[in-house]
């Protein structure tokens, strides 16, 4: 029993259809929790008036948006290595929940920062490094949609992401060079002291899962689409032979 | 190799377009600055460095696609790709012959426009200096997208979406290597940043670019 046998389509299918309505519930169920107790039973914080409480959607979103193009990567690399196709096509579902995620930072950021920094916007490294990762999804995106055959689409989608991968590293550190930025250091980090106090960290935590799961739901839901929709192609190409 | 780089040389000179195109349109982008943004020398001073290397860029830009775009389509990529020399190595000369037609004159015409925008007199060593280090990575980022888009009916269009997020690295760095020259202060930081990014990207992407033609000529 190896983990490459749920890389079969239907063996997939079958095991993923009541994963999708757990990951569902738990999407729904922490994303509610944490919101409520971040918007409601929150204090404001000092210095920031009830505006702090965008990080409840704020962090967990971009922190979604990292870890979707992260994801992207290593299904790109085992399509590669491996060519399993429900590989490929997780890879191409998780593109666009990574692109809405990244919108939403930016858009919650922008939000924040308005009556914060005075300004919708500032070329922060932060910001600009994000905007960068929208323009990467966009590219990955398009080239997808631009390429009839799958499996070449696949294969030319896979180069660029793993290059991809690499210059987005590369802008994040030429940005940081750039500019001295506006944007506080990281919220949470696994190996200091977290930087933000007790009550506001629990609810922020739970959002977090909160959004994982949502991610992973939406997810299973997309890549079971793509499945269903080559299924659905091969089906009709079947239906044309049979005809012709 | 030698063979195949001067066959794209002559090609991209008699065959017209990609030579004096990019020149062209470097000259237009730059005379068309200064109607927008107004004709304050110091105001132009300021920016130049940034604008040559704006214009630079999408000058490259302009000529990516027909690195492999003519060769694709009358088969002589196949030919290359079934030759005895790696893909690798033709991905590798067809950038360079991407360079010399595009990066290495308009590395050469940026101080003549720089006079036109009042660049600082300390930038323009320093100007050419960055083009010259920057723009073989801009070929070679160039040459890897359109290796991506070459089966596509209207890659050009995706092919700057693919490309520009790829670029944004050199240009950072190449154009802090031009301000800091002009501004006179040190760029050595930047400058070896820079050529970092262009060694990196001439020891990778050949690669990268020979898996995606061979992808497209499947």
């Amino acid at each position: 029993m190896s983990i490459w046998e749920y890389a079969n389509p239907r063996k997939f299918m079958s095991w993923t259809g009541p994963f999708v309505v757990l990951f569902s519930v738990l999407a729904a169920l922490f994303v509610g929790v944490g919101l409520i107790w971040g918007f409601f039973f929150t204090p404001d914080a000092e210095g920031f008036g009830s505006t702090v409480k965008i990080i409840y959607i704020h962090v967990p979103a971009a922190t979604v948006a990292i870890n979707a193009w992260a994801m992207m990567l290593v299904a790109s690399l085992i399509w590669i290595v491996r060519r399993h196709h429900v590989s490929a096509l997780a890879a191409r579902a998780a593109a666009p929940v990574g692109m809405t995620m990244t919108a939403i930072a930016l858009i919650t950021g922008a939000i924040w920062g308005q009556p914060m920094w005075g300004t919708w916007w500032a070329w922060d490294p932060r910001l600009t490094s994000f905007l960068i990762l929208f323009l990467f999804y966009l590219g990955y995106i398009a080239l997808w949609q631009a390429i009839d055959n799958p499996d070449t689409a696949a294969d030319l989608t896979s180069v660029l992401c793993l290059v991809g991968s690499v210059f987005a590293l590369l802008s994040r550190y030429a940005v940081l060079f750039w500019n001295q930025g506006l944007h506080q250091g990281a919220s949470l980090s696994l190996d200091k002291q977290e930087h933000v106090a007790d009550v506001f960290w629990q609810p922020l935590v739970i959002s977090l899962a909160g959004f994982s799961f949502l991610f992973v739901a939406l997810l299973l839901v997309r890549t079971r689409t793509e499945i269903r929709a080559r299924r659905l192609h091969a089906l009709e190409a079947r239906e044309r032979m049979v005809n012709a | 190799m030698i063979g195949l780089l001067a066959r794209d040389l002559k090609l991209a000179i008699r065959a017209g377009g990609g030579f004096g195109l990019g020149l062209a349109f470097f000259l237009v982008v730059t005379v068309l600055v200064p109607f927008g943004v107004g004709p304050r020398p110091e105001l132009l001073a300021r920016i130049a460095p940034g604008i040559l290397w704006l214009g630079a860029l999408l000058a490259c830009l302009l000529s990516l696609d027909r690195i492999f775009q003519l060769d694709f389509e009358d088969g002589s990529l196949d030919l290359l790709a079934t030759a005895p020399i790696p893909l690798e190595g033709v991905v590798a000369t067809k950038a360079l012959a991407h360079w010399l037609t595009s990066g290495l004159p308009l590395t050469l015409a940026a101080p003549v426009l720089g006079v036109m925008l009042n660049l600082p007199s300390a930038g323009f060593g320093w100007l050419v200096i960055s083009l010259l280090i920057g723009t073989p990575a801009l070929s070679m980022i160039g040459a890897f997208g359109a290796a991506l888009t070459v089966g596509l009916k209207r890659g050009g269009l995706l092919l700057s979406l693919l490309v520009l997020p790829l670029y944004v690295p050199t240009l950072i760095f190449g154009a802090e290597v031009a301000r800091r020259g002009a501004e006179a202060l040190a760029p050595g930081t930047p400058l070896l940043m820079s050529a970092g990014i262009t060694a990196g990207a001439i020891a990778v992407l050949p690669f990268a670019a020979a898996a995606a033609i061979r992808v497209n000529l499947r």
